[in-house]
């Protein structure tokens, strides 16, 4: 089984978002990355089909800026063959469509069985590339998947539905399925995983040999501070003014007490 | 065609999000001076085409098919794709689902037409249209505008409109449409859709429900929720990581993926306020939100806000409420 894993580098939860001068992204400095929370689900489970399968290999795939490399190394030293790298000097590419014909120029010869993503970026979070991608590359598609089965031809997924509720689907391979998630527990990479990591191949590809100058299909104006409309009561105050006040409201506010 | 909103369905009862859809597609005609249509899939679409054509829209327009009987995103995304390259609309509006999430973007790469996806507003400026969407975890807000000529695909997230704002209308006439589906068009088989383990955790009915987020920091805090919550009598509830951590099971979950609370008090701790957790727990009389980060998203829909860290207020709290 031959395995693709689409990884974005995205700002860290506890990163301190600052806009930047232009008002068109945030700016970089004091904001440290991590792999999208649904595409380290991804790669988990893209390592653990390889190891069930006994065979095959699982590639790494990212755009962005140089600083990305960080984050397919880290897929690497986890366990992944080896990485591909889709140069792109701007922070971020704001049309899914786009995004997914970069990466389906570049990934086309590679004949994937299967391509994992994450559902959607934690920065973006536009959610189509996994799908579009997919389409790109003629394979069947699924969303919001919380568990696989694989077999020779067909991969069987438990796709989320809303309000708690879930749907299995088979499909037919080559699949491109965008993971959920919760799927699985990620693993961290080991000692003798990140020593090996640093020998295992990172391939670079300029974004332009791959772009083949379609249109963008949208545009990202701006980005800005949301405008705050209602009114809380804040209280302010030690902790323990914050738990007088707290219980006070409890019993003549909210009357449970 | 000037406008299209395309109805979702579950068992013949259509989804809140399309009547949703509606208001947005009569609101968006109102301001571009154009009309809106309505466009029903499925096996037998007679009950949501009836629903939809008392609304004040122009058309319903039905595309059945047998194959239509279940959902699939072939199936969806071929025939909406047939829709739109027969009948031309510039706006093909939807409510941001599950199932447009799993669909719709294969429309977008079948017409090479952008999909602009969880949109919370929309406004005309100069002439042209804008769509808002929150970035970062609703942290962040962004503009974006769509390229080239139409078809736009065009999705609103749950409650950016007002279901009761879809205006009735004088019957519109129901037309259908041809569709040209086969099997062999349809890659993907489905099972019957099921619940996980039901419970005996009735969030629904619970009149205290404290919730907790990735805040906690760790599984061996939760004990602490634990006790707040027996203190004031209420039920445990969280967010999606905690429960994709393991520390607790699925029917804490509180959202889209989960339940749907409407208790007298929310107390939220450590939950930073993302638009599928808000959906399942915005209808709460109360909502009393503690976080240590001022700017969290969800003290904007919080009756009570404390900025501070859980873990030094929680024992504190409960050692109150046991006394009070
Ligand atoms: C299709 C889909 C379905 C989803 N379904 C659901 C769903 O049903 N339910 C759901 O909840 N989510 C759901 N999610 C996930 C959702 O988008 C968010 O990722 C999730 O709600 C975030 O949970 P959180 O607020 O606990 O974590 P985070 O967003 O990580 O926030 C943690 C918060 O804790 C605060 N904090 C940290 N430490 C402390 C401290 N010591 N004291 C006080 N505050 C602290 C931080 O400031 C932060 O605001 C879904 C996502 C998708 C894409």
């Amino acid at each position: 089984m031959k395995i693709g894993v689409l990884t974005k580098q995205v700002p860290s939860a506890d990163s301190p978002l600052k806009l930047d001068g232009g008002g068109k992204w945030i700016g970089e400095e004091n904001v440290t990355f991590a792999i999208n929370e649904s595409d380290a689900y991804a790669l988990e489970e893209a390592l653990r089909i390889k190891e069930e399968t006994g065979d095959g290999e699982v590639v790494v795939a990212s755009l962005g800026p140089q600083r990305v490399q960080r984050g397919i190394r880290e897929g690497l030293s986890k366990g992944a063959d080896r990485g591909i790298h889709i140069e792109e000097s701007l922070p971020y590419t704001s049309d899914p469509f786009l995004t997914a014909t970069l990466f389906a120029n570049t990934l086309r010869n590679e004949s994937f069985d299967l391509i994992l993503s994450g559902l959607q970026s934690d920065d973006l979070g536009l959610g189509q590339v996994g799908v579009l991608l997919g389409e790109m590359l003629s394979m069947s598609t699924a969303t919001l998947v919380m568990e696989t089965g694989i077999s020779d031809s067909t991969i069987r997924v438990k796709r989320e539905l809303e309000g708690g509720w879930f749907q299995w689907t088979t499909l037919k391979l080559p699949a491109s399925i965008s993971i959920q998630s919760g799927i699985n527990t990620p693993r961290y990479p080991s000692l003798k995983g990140i020593m090996g990591a640093k020998k295992k191949e990172i391939r670079s590809i300029a974004r332009n040999e791959v772009d083949d100058g379609g249109a963008t299909l949208q545009t990202l104006r701006k980005v800005y501070i949301p405008q705050k409309v209602k009114r809380t009561e804040m209280i302010e105050g030690e902790a323990d003014q914050v738990v007088a006040k707290l219980i006070d409201i409890f019993k003549r506010d909210i009357k449970v007490l | 065609m000037d406008i299209l909103v395309v109805l979702e369905h579950k068992n013949g009862t259509m989804h809140r999000a399309s009547m949703e859809a509606i208001a947005a597609g009569q609101s968006l005609a109102r301001d571009l001076g154009q009309t809106v249509s309505v466009l029903a899939m499925g096996e037998d679409t007679s009950q949501m085409a009836q629903e939809a054509s008392a609304k004040d829209v122009m058309e319903v327009l039905t595309a059945e098919h047998p194959l239509l009987k279940d959902y699939s995103a072939d199936g969806y995304a071929k025939v909406l794709t047939q829709v739109i390259e027969a009948e031309s609309p510039k706006y093909v509006i939807m409510g941001h689902t599950y199932m447009v999430r799993d669909f719709l973007p294969k429309v977008s790469a079948a017409l090479r037409k952008p999909l602009l996806g969880d949109n919370i507003a929309y406004r005309i400026e100069d002439g042209s249209i804008i769509f808002t969407k929150q970035v970062f975890a609703g942290k962040l807000s962004a503009d974006v505008v769509p390229n080239g000529d139409p078809p736009y695909l065009v999705t609103f997230q749950s409650a950016a409109f007002q279901e009761d704002a879809a205006a009735e209308g004088n019957g519109a006439a129901v037309r259908p449409v041809e569709v040209n589906l086969e099997s062999g068009h349809i890659s993907t088989t489905s099972e019957e859709p099921f619940q996980e383990t039901t419970t005996t955790v009735d969030l629904a009915s619970a009149d205290v429900i404290v919730s907790v987020g990735r805040g906690i920091g760790k599984e061996e805090n939760l004990s602490m929720i634990k006790a707040l919550a027996e203190a004031l009598g209420g039920q445990i509830a969280s967010s999606r990581p905690v429960v994709d951590a393991g520390w607790l099971p699925p029917y804490h979950q509180v959202g889209s993926s989960g339940q749907t609370v409407a208790p007298t008090l929310y107390l939220a701790l450590g939950i930073s306020g993302a638009i599928q957790h808000v959906v399942g727990m915005k209808g709460s009389k109360n909502v009393v939100v503690i976080n240590k980060d001022s700017d969290a998203p969800l003290f904007e829909i919080a009756d009570f806000g404390v900025v501070g860290d859980i873990l030094e207020i929680i024992p504190k709290l409960t050692e109150a409420v046991k006394a009070a």
